[in-house]
């Protein structure tokens, strides 16, 4: 059990540690990549209203974040979102997460 | 050096409570100014424009150069075709673009570009100046190679209605006039060519039609592409279902048309048709041919992806179904509004004096009909690899629908609803 939780936490700090990393070299990162969500999920997160797709600003970002790994996992059922959160690093989908928790 | 205290010091002696949106997206504000034409309003070109205006808090000036008065989708266009919806259902105005962006939209048709002086022309007789130029200005067909097509009176014959607009409303009409009993042969060239599996939809919709209303019809599919190019199995599966009505032939290259008696010439075969719609071989847009920009297999533009700028113009950006793909990359509405995207950000950092990233990220999703409720789609999604200096698939990521069914077309039209605002609102 100890060593889970160490596991998990240096795993975490890794994640973490590659997010800081990639930020500092491009700090429009998160923004240029949840703009790849607007297709189908509205500018900025912002689904047009009564479209039917999920609005993502202002979600709680580990909220947000726990969804797509699951998707990406396969533990959530989709058409098509285990397909694409499998595009992108755990550490993109985190800057994505925290771009959209963060639009009001 | 105009860093984050510097802008939030500067912001505060501006006075008072500042709203800085987008700043934790963009930590630095935006120093970005300058003049940026685009020339196209499709899904690439409206993306970009708007994005140029949001992305740099209106601080790049932008002019739209379009030559229709309206924005019509090609996307949901085939529902159209098959009676399912309506013109006014996938036509949009500008006025987002105006109104709430500050774009300068113009309806006009550039004539020339001038790259060395950074100037272009209009049809009406203006010229413009630009600091960065982005040309999103989809396909040309390439009526040489469809003998029989070279008058105006052949063309309004035979339709491609691979453009939405009057060739749309048009062969709905000759839909509606055709017999019970007759035949709607659909010519597919071959790949690449714009939306991959536009054709096996209009096919689906089309026998979706006639089988409610003429059921005595055949719909002849005549791809020149050995097999189905985009969704095989689950097009291969909704093609079954129109047994009967819907008859697919690879390997069917169109040589030559008789438009008077819609008739389409092929290697071996000759196929007359009451309604005959040829989608004819495609290369980029007339004007990225005018401006000296280089091309390959003189179809395409040459892009560097980190920036989508000519790779020998610099200052001209081209976007869109115009480029020559990266490997497995379509051409569709969705992916020009990625390329734009990645464009905006690029042009906004190079207006400021900063590099483009270096890791640009775009994904692409096509929902298809295949009935009027059923949907399959196909998605990707594709990452810059520096070593290649092109756009990769991500490996393991991606795929299409497990089989046709009503909850992905209620998921297309969404995201048509979404996406026609993320470009025009």
């Amino acid at each position: 059990m100890k060593l889970l939780r160490w596991t998990l936490a240096v795993g975490l700090i890794g994640a973490m540690g590659a997010v800081h990393a990639e930020e500092k070299a491009d700090p429009n990162l998160a923004r240029n990549l949840a703009a790849t969500c607007a297709n189908c999920h509205g500018t900025d997160g912002k689904a047009v209203a009564g479209s039917g797709a999920e609005a993502l600003a202002g979600t709680d970002k580990a909220k947000l974040m726990q969804k797509l790994m699951d998707f990406r996992s396969g533990a959530k059922p989709a058409t098509i979102m285990h397909q694409i959160s499998k595009g992108y690093t755990e550490a993109q989908l985190e800057l994505v997460a925290a771009y959209f928790a963060a639009r009001k | 050096m105009w860093n984050r205290r510097e802008f939030l010091k500067g912001a505060a002696l501006a006075g008072g409570v500042v709203a800085l949106p987008g700043l934790s997206g963009c930590a630095m504000g935006s120093k970005a100014r300058g003049h940026v034409v685009v020339v196209g309003g499709g899904f690439g070109g409206a993306t970009v424009a708007k994005y140029l205006r949001m992305w740099s808090q209106m601080g790049v000036d932008v002019t739209l150069v379009e030559r229709s008065p309206q924005f019509i989708s090609c996307p949901i266009s085939n529902l159209v075709i098959g009676g399912d919806k309506q013109m006014a259902d996938i036509t949009m105005s500008y006025d987002g673009l105006r109104n709430t962006w500050g774009v300068k939209v113009l309806q006009d048709t550039v004539t020339a570009v001038d790259a060395g002086a950074r100037k272009l022309t209009l049809a009406s007789g203006g010229v413009l100046s630009y600091d960065r130029l982005v040309l999103s200005p989809g396909i040309e067909f390439m009526y040489d190679q469809v003998p029989g097509l070279e008058t105006e009176a052949a063309r309004d014959t035979v339709l491609h209605a691979w453009k939405a607009g009057a060739q749309t409303v048009a062969l709905r009409k000759q839909l509606e006039d055709m017999k019970d009993g007759g035949v709607y042969a659909l010519s597919i060239p071959k790949a690449p060519y714009r939306c991959p599996p536009g054709p096996y939809e209009r096919a689906c919709l089309v026998a979706n039609y006639l089988q409610k209303t003429k059921p005595k019809s055949k719909v002849l599919v005549l791809d020149a592409n050995e097999e189905i190019t985009s969704k095989k199995g689950l097009f291969t599966k909704a093609f079954e279902k129109y047994k009967g009505i819907l008859e697919y032939r690879p390997n069917s290259e169109l040589r030559e048309v008789d438009a008077a008696s819609r008739t389409a010439v092929l290697e071996f075969d000759k196929v007359k048709a009451d309604v005959l719609n040829v989608v004819p071989p495609q290369r980029a847009g007339d004007i990225a041919a005018k401006s000296g920009i280089k091309l390959i297999n003189n179809r395409w533009v040459d892009i560097d992806w980190l920036s989508f700028e000519s790779v020998n113009t610099p200052g001209v950006h081209v976007i869109g179904d115009a480029i020559f793909p990266a490997p497995t990359m379509p051409k569709s509405g969705h992916m020009a509004n990625q390329h734009a995207k990645v464009t905006a950000a690029a042009i906004i950092n190079l207006l400021a004096g900063e590099a483009p990233s270096s890791t640009p990220l775009v994904m692409n999703t096509c929902y298809s009909f295949v009935d009027s409720k059923n949907v399959i789609h196909v998605s990707s999604v594709h990452l810059y690899d520096a070593a290649k200096k092109t756009v990769m698939p991500v490996q393991g990521a991606g795929g299409v629908s497990a089989a046709a069914n009503e909850l992905e077309g209620k998921y297309a039209l969404s995201w048509a609803r979404n996406i026609w605002a993320d470009m025009l609102v």
